[in-house]
């Protein structure tokens, strides 16, 4: 199997450009933070979501193709859905809402092999029950086989675990991993969690603001990957002080900066990385717009293309810095200089969870 | 004669009458407000605000007017009236059949928007989420959205019969105010309040009036209830 996307659509200020190919079999994760697009790519899959342009094809047949105005309906995509908030149907038992697709589909699995789904996903001893008595754990897991009894060709789960606790989460991963290893059908995995995507992915496709920011073998682009772990792992360390509407206040090594506080807690430990273009030295402190200015001193110059790049050592960590031609020369940067690093743009990063 | 005295046969032949009338009325035209509410529950389609200015114009009409538009129309020379008598002997003038179509249109609105109401409040995600499962649209309307928009049917189709109960001025116009055939309660009640000497009866009639028109709003509040625990 593979799955072929091509997508390109704009909402108002946000584009979305997507291409990748996922290869045959196995899991391939959607890795970004949110707002990436990772949602709207998985509704257009399934055929819930028209582009504006699009190419979308499953095993060489073509779902969605805007050039030759192809658009094969969802219920005849056999792309199955697993999401966030299970979304089961209420008025239906448990059996009810496990039987719905399979009522539905062509080739229908048999007694015993719904059987043994019940049994891989535990399952079988609450058929008689209301999905609104279910845990959320236990609603994922009939969203699961509700979804798998529909035989589709590909399964897509957009976040299945974000709206669960931390204990609920491990108890679901080990079903979601035996789905992996027991069916033969290919998944497309959708998270912003490092942790769920290294456990169950074998391909990973990152996206950011809209565009596939890297791709390829989960071990590699996890441990790799400019845009994941190295980033947190070159950063600064900061604390948050406070939090409030406008923002949080973060200290790094003895100087201050803002920024936005989403999610961030007072006292918690973040990194927080800066790219070397985001960075202007100077040799006397100047009052200026960057909003975090940090004392350093110069570990290391060396020239590239582009003029040179210095290394910096602060308190907080070691960043660089990225100068122009003859910046170097003009003001004498040499190891061991002290100079006023103005930080223009940064990102702040949480070590222990690694998500976005 | 003391208001507290049993009912006179009349009087129960109007009340049977009224029940009789109100529940065909509402029991015949709930199809048509299913079908009505989950068109206006759409997104918007050509001619939807036509058909929503349709279906609430009885709610602003003067039910005497709809009266006059059912004799135009349902009368024996009345187009489609007409038709029906001379095909099928069929006439609803004079006839409790035509205070019952007098009382659904009138009522008509009021199960519209309940309905639709609940039909609104169907999360369409979950409807995709079928989609996603193989059901076609008919499929999808059936088993998951009346289902689940169930007790705002409920509440609509009873709404309906409790409005049903107490039409006066389209069931007076259309249908004419026949003892046993189409002198409901509110008919009734306005005959003894013509009649010298019938305050009394008057009286009584009202009183029934307001316990049937609040039993039944009592038992779609507990129908709705039941239903929606069902699904929550």
């Amino acid at each position: 199997m593979s799955l072929d996307v091509l997508i390109a659509h704009a909402f108002g200020q946000a584009a979305l450009d997507v291409c990748f190919t996922a290869p045959g079999g196995g899991v391939t994760a959607l890795f970004g933070p949110s707002g990436a697009g990772k949602s709207t790519v998985v509704a257009a899959i399934a055929g819930l979501f028209a582009p504006r342009v699009a190419r979308i094809a499953l095993n060489g047949a073509v779902l969605t193709d805007t050039a030759t105005g192809v658009f094969v309906a969802p219920r005849r995509r056999r792309v199955g859905c697993v999401f966030q908030d299970g979304r089961l149907f209420n008025h239906l038992s448990v059996e009810g809402n496990l039987l719905y697709g399979w009522r539905r589909t062509g080739r229908r699995a048999s007694a015993g092999d719904i059987e043994a789904l019940l049994r891989l996903l535990g399952l079988s001893g609450m058929l008689d029950r209301r999905p609104a008595s279910l845990s959320g754990g236990e609603r994922q897991r009939v969203a699961l086989g509700r979804a798998l009894l529909a035989d589709p060709a590909l399964l897509l789960l957009d976040e299945p675990l974000a709206a669960l606790d931390d204990a609920r989460k491990a108890e679901i991963l080990p079903y979601l991993e035996r789905v992996r290893d027991e069916s033969l059908v290919p998944m497309v995995y959708v998270s912003h969690s490092a942790a769920e995507v290294s456990r169950l992915a074998d391909h990973v496709v990152v996206l950011r603001d809209g565009r596939v920011a890297a791709q390829g073998r989960a071990a590699e682009v996890l441990s790799d990957g400019p845009t994941t772990r190295k980033s947190s792992r070159e950063a600064l360390r900061g604390t948050v002080l406070s939090v409030c509407e406008r923002g949080a206040r973060i200290a790094i090594a003895d100087a201050e900066a803002w920024m936005r506080g989403d999610g961030l807690a007072t006292g918690e430990m973040v990194f927080v990385t800066v790219r070397p273009a985001d960075v202007v030295l100077s040799l006397a402190p100047v009052v200026s717009s960057a909003p975090l200015t940090l004392r350093a001193r110069i570990a290391e110059v060396q020239d590239d293309r582009n003029g040179a790049v210095a290394t910096l050592d602060c308190p907080a960590g070691r960043f660089e810095a990225q100068l122009g031609w003859g910046a170097a020369e003009r003001l004498a940067l040499a190891p061991g200089a002290e100079v006023y690093a103005a930080v223009t743009a940064f990102a702040c990063v949480r070590p222990e969870s690694e998500e976005w | 004669m003391s208001i507290w005295a049993p009912l006179t046969p009349e009087e129960w032949q109007a009340a049977r009458l009224s029940l009789q009338v109100a529940s065909v009325a509402a029991l015949v035209s709930a199809p048509f407000a299913v079908a009505a509410a989950y068109a206006l529950s759409r997104p918007a389609f050509f001619g939807k605000t036509v058909l929503d200015a349709l279906i609430h114009a009885p709610l602003v009409l003067p039910p005497v007017v709809i009266g006059y538009l059912l004799l135009l129309t349902f009368g024996v020379k009345g187009a489609v009236g007409g038709w029906l008598y001379e095909t099928f002997g069929v006439r609803f003038i004079f006839n409790w059949t035509g205070a019952a179509l007098a009382a659904g249109v009138v009522s008509f609105p009021l199960q519209v928007r309940a309905i639709r109401l609940a039909m609104e409040a169907v999360d369409p995600r979950v409807v995709a989420a079928a989609e996603s499962l193989g059901a076609g649209p008919v499929d999808r309307f059936f088993t998951i959205v009346l289902p689940l928009a169930l007790p705002g049917v409920a509440a609509g189709v009873i709404t309906g019969f409790a409005a049903g109960l107490g039409e006066f001025g389209a069931v007076i116009t259309f249908a004419s105010n026949i003892p046993g055939e189409t002198r409901t309660l509110p008919l009734a009640i306005y005959t003894s309040l013509q009649t010298p000497g019938g305050e009394a009866a008057a009286a009584r009639l009202a009183a029934l009036s307001i316990a049937l028109a609040i039993g039944g709003l009592a038992v779609a509040e507990v129908v709705a209830r039941r239903l929606r625990a069902r699904l929550a």
